[in-house]
């Protein structure tokens, strides 16, 4: 994806503001309303969402903090909605500048076999309502099918 | 998306869900699968036809018998929504990153 924005500026944005753009309405794990997407700003910081109520709940750490080029985080969610930090999937960001105000952002989600390796417990997320359930349940899918994760 | 939710529904059910896993074998009739499952064979047909309905599982005849397999249209369409998911994600952070950018220019 090519962003119309310097490397410094889209890394702050993902990084700092994620609160801005992560769609929170869909994709948290809180009973009630989230109301921001937060990443603590350096290695094995947490990744994690604040509730209205000011409750949080941890969605993953960090395991590289490359300022303006590399981010790499673990999502580390299991089918229990509790934070498993034995879970580690991972999710590659990388900021290359493209010129002085154009940045091509991408995003790998790897390591899913991991959710794979965990399917009977997985498997029971199926069960659990919202589109957060669906999704986290479609990583183990997908990783079972996928031969080459 | 529309096949993704409906096969994302279909898998919601764990009898289903055991059904398509069987499947992910190979090829099998109702009779197969229904063998060693707590659930009669009307019902396996009944879960058959919503995995169908979802392009989860497709049938042929063979002979005297129909057999059921895993139809790929279903898993792909499944593929393409968890894609859809960071499409959707990144697709709002190079919006707000635009507007940051562009921000950044006026105030200089």
């Amino acid at each position: 994806m090519s962003v119309q924005a310097p490397p410094a500026t889209a890394w702050r944005v993902f990084t700092e503001k994620m609160s801005s753009w992560w769609p929170l309405g869909h994709y948290k794990i809180g009973k009630g309303k989230a109301v921001e997407a937060i990443i603590e700003p350096h290695v094995g910081g947490r990744w994690y969402e604040r509730g209205e109520d000011g409750s949080t709940c941890d969605w993953g750490r960090v395991l590289v903090w490359e300022p303006d080029v590399r981010l790499v985080l673990t999502w580390d969610i299991n089918a229990d909605w509790q934070y498993d930090p034995k879970l580690n999937t991972e999710i590659e960001v990388r900021f290359i500048a493209d010129g002085k105000e154009r940045t091509r952002v991408e995003l790998e989600h790897r390591h899913l076999d991991r959710f794979g390796a965990r399917r009977e417990q997985m498997r029971r997320v199926f069960d659990q309502e919202g589109d957060w359930g669906k999704l986290l349940g479609m990583f183990a899918r997908v990783a079972e099918q996928d031969p080459s994760s | 998306m529309a096949y993704a939710e409906r096969a994302l529904d279909a898998l919601g059910d764990p009898t289903r869900r055991q059904i398509f896993k069987r499947l992910r074998g190979g090829a099998r009739s109702v009779g197969q699968l229904a063998h060693g499952m707590d659930v009669s064979r009307p019902a396996v047909s009944q879960h058959l036809r919503v995995l169908k309905d979802a392009r989860l599982v497709t049938d042929r005849a063979e002979g005297t018998r129909r057999l059921y397999a895993v139809d790929t249209r279903g898993v792909e369409a499944l593929r393409n929504w968890l894609d859809g998911f960071w499409d959707e994600a990144l697709s709002a952070f190079k919006s707000a990153a635009e507007q940051e950018a562009a921000n950044e220019r006026k105030s200089t």
